[in-house]
C-alpha cells in the first residue's frame, strides 16, 4: 500500500510522516501538491506545518488548491484520508469535516506533549486502542482551538465522530487539561464516512521510539496498514 | 461595463471568542486608556469589473462565502461603491 503525504509549500511534517509510516510498515511518499494526486494510491495524509505561511486563515489556501478536488474525490472512492495539524486545518476548510480550528484561546503558540481520551476506538484511526484509553502525543499549534455550531456539535457526538479529547493523565477531561479551549476538548474527529479524519495532535511525532516521550500515536498511523 | 469597489468586513460571530482581541483590548488597559470591549475584523477591498453594482455585490459575497471568510465562525458584509 502506497499513501501520498501530500506536500503543500510550507509543509513541514510531511518526511516525518513518512518515516513514522514506514516504522508502522506503510509505504508512502511525498507529493507535491501541484502534481496531483497519483490514481494508485491507497491513502492520503494531509501533514502539518505551515502552508501558504497561514495567510487568511490556517489552512484556507491549501484547502482550495487544486490536488484537493483529487483528495476529495479519493475521500468519497473510500480511500483514508488523514489530516494532521495544519492538515486537520486545511480539512475543515476543505469541508471535508466540519467544524474550524482557529486561534487558540491563549493566543499563544502551544507545542507541548498531552494527553488524549479515546472516545470511539470503532473506527480504523483508533482501533489499536480501547475506548477510554489515555494515549500521550504532541501537538503544536497556535490555531488549534476546535470551534463548531451547537447543533453541529450534537451531531458529532450523536454520530459518535468525536476521536479524541483531551484530558489529563488519568483521562478526565477538564477544563484545566484542554489545551487551546476547543469545544467539548475535542482534539479529531471524523468526517461524514469514518475514512475521512482530522486531529491537530501529531501522531508522526510519537510513533518512532527514542524520539519522543511515547509510541502512542503509532495506533493513528496504523489505520494506513 | 463599471468599475466597483467592493468592501468586503469579515468579522468573527458573535459569541466566538476572539483571543487576539482580548490580548489587544489588555495591551490598551496597560496604557491606561478605559474601554468594556474590543473586537477586530478584516477588510478587503476588491476592485471590480461588473455589469451593475448587484452583479459586483453577488461576486463578492461569493468571494467570502467561499473564501475571504469561513462561515463555520465569521459573519461578513459586503459594500459596492462605484471606484
Amino acid at each position: 500500500m502506497t499513501v501520498a503525504v501530500v506536500q503543500f509549500g510550507g509543509s513541514n511534517c510531511d518526511r516525518d510522516a513518512v518515516q513514522a509510516l514506514a516504522h508502522v510498515g506503510v509505504d508512502a511518499e511525498r507529493v507535491w501538491h501541484e502534481d496531483g494526486l497519483p490514481s494508485d494510491i491507497d491513502g492520503v495524509v494531509l501533514p502539518g506545518g505551515f502552508s501558504y505561511g497561514d495567510y487568511l486563515r490556517a489552512g484556507a489556501m491549501a484547502a482550495h488548491s487544486p490536488i484537493m478536488n483529487d483528495v476529495r474525490d479519493a475521500a468519497e472512492d473510500g480511500v483514508p484520508v488523514l489530516g494532521v495539524c495544519n492538515g486537520a486545518q486545511i480539512g475543515c476548510e476543505a469541508k471535508l469535516t466540519p467544524g474550524a480550528f482557529t486561534t487558540n484561546a491563549s493566543a499563544r503558540f502551544q507545542c507541548e506533549s498531552v494527553y488524549l481520551r479515546v472516545e470511539n476506538a470503532d473506527t480504523p484511526w483508533t482501533a489499536a486502542y480501547d475506548e477510554g484509553d489515555v494515549v500521550e502525543i504532541p501537538i503544536a499549534h497556535g490555531e488549534g482551538r476546535f470551534e463548531i455550531a451547537d447543533d453541529r456539535y450534537d451531531d458529532l457526538v450523536a454520530e459518535d465522530r468525536i476521536l479524541f479529547r483531551y484530558c489529563d493523565a488519568d483521562g478526565n477531561v477538564t477544563a484545566d487539561a484542554n489545551p487551546n479551549g476547543s469545544r467539548g476538548n475535542v482534539a479529531g474527529i471524523t468526517g461524514d464516512h469514518e475514512n475521512v479524519a482530522v486531529l491537530m495532535p501529531h501522531p508522526e511525532r510519537a510513533t518512532l521510539p527514542d524520539l519522543g516521550r511515547s509510541i502512542d500515536g503509532q495506533g493513528v498511523l496504523s489505520a494506513f496498514a | 461595463m463599471t468599475t466597483y469597489t467592493a468592501t468586503v468586513t469579515v468579522r468573527l460571530k458573535r459569541g466566538v471568542l476572539d483571543p487576539e482581541a482580548e490580548t489587544t483590548k489588555r495591551a490598551l488597559e496597560r496604557l491606561g486608556f478605559e474601554l468594556e470591549a474590543l473586537r477586530s475584523a478584516d477588510q478587503f477591498e476588491l476592485d471590480l469589473d461588473a455589469e451593475s453594482a448587484d452583479a459586483a455585490a453577488d461576486r463578492a459575497d461569493e468571494m467570502a462565502e467561499r473564501l475571504l471568510a469561513n462561515p463555520t465562525i465569521h459573519d461578513y458584509d459586503v459594500e459596492v461603491t462605484e471606484a
